[in-house]
């Protein structure tokens, strides 16, 4: 089973997803998410979903409980990079994501988590620019 | 019309699913069809080829290029299971309606995203759901 890599960039936990994540593969990054925001104390989380060509019901909903159970856990997810082709067909599958914030590519994600001022790494990546 | 193109990919494992997307995406590509097509088709593959795993004890897809008599193109999925069969195909082809843990999106989701949709069960022997999607 593959794993996806979680990388830490002060208080942001970065996920880029780069291959075909079969569903055990995909509760797996769930659950190794879950352990690193507690044990990183992280604030933010970018799921990267730049090369993902298809988001079918079982991903979507990794996505929604992610972004829920960071909430719990005092962090906000966002996710990035979605494709055109992508959105269209999620919403003639019927999966809204209702509460999943999204970000067009990682520099707005970015953003979006230090308008919230919720994390320190943001802001500073954005002054970097 | 099938062409010699076929593929047959048992499904038995999570692994298993994920060759069904791909193969799916391989010959829709070979068909042609525009890129948000084969996003479609390839993600109604997906949530069928779990179904197949999860609810029909697994089973087999069989991926083909087609062609229709005006000589468009096309790719057809079959999903085929020996598992326990759907007892009220009406209650779940409804939006929402889940046996299990799913979000009930699947199948009504499969429909709405492939241009024809086929059902075919017998509770106690199994499953058969054929998929086409053709090229605009
Ligand atoms: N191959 C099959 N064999 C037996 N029952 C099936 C099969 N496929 C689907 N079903 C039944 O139809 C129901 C609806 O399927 P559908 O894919 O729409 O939703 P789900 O799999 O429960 O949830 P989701 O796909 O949104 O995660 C399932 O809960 C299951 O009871
Ligand atoms: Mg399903």
């Amino acid at each position: 089973m593959d794993r996806v890599p979680v990388l830490k960039i002060g208080d942001i936990l970065l996920v880029s997803i780069q291959i075909d994540l079969q569903d055990q593969s995909v509760l797996a990054l769930q659950e190794d998410l879950a352990e690193r925001i507690v044990s990183t104390g992280a604030r933010g989380v970018i799921i990267d979903i730049t090369a993902v060509e298809i988001v079918d019901s079982f991903i979507g909903r990794m996505f929604a409980t992610i972004a829920s159970m960071s909430r719990l856990l005092d962090a906000e997810t966002v996710v990035v990079g979605m494709r055109p082709a992508v959105a269209i067909t999620l919403v003639e599958l019927g999966l809204s994501l209702g509460g999943v914030r999204t970000a067009l590519d990682l520099e707005k994600g970015l953003a979006l988590l230090n308008a919230d001022g919720v994390s320190q790494t943001a802001r500073a990546l954005r002054d970097i620019r | 019309m099938t062409t010699s193109d076929d593929v047959e990919i048992p499904i038995a494992t999570g692994d298993d699913v994920v060759r069904v997307r791909q193969a799916t995406r391989t010959a829709a590509g070979a068909a042609r069809l525009s890129l948000v097509d084969q996003t479609k088709v390839v993600t109604a593959a997906s949530e069928l080829a779990r179904n197949t795993l999860v609810y029909g004890g697994g089973g087999e897809a069989l991926v083909s290029q087609v062609t229709d008599e005006r000589g468009r193109a096309g790719v057809r999925i079959v999903f085929r299971d020996e598992g326990p069969g759907i007892a009220d195909v009406d209650l779940a082809l409804t939006d929402g309606w889940t046996s299990g843990q799913g979000l009930g999106l699947g199948l009504t989701g499969a429909r709405r995203l492939v241009d024809a949709f086929d059902l075919e069960t017998a509770v106690g022997q199994g499953t058969t759901i054929t998929v086409t999607k053709w090229r605009r």
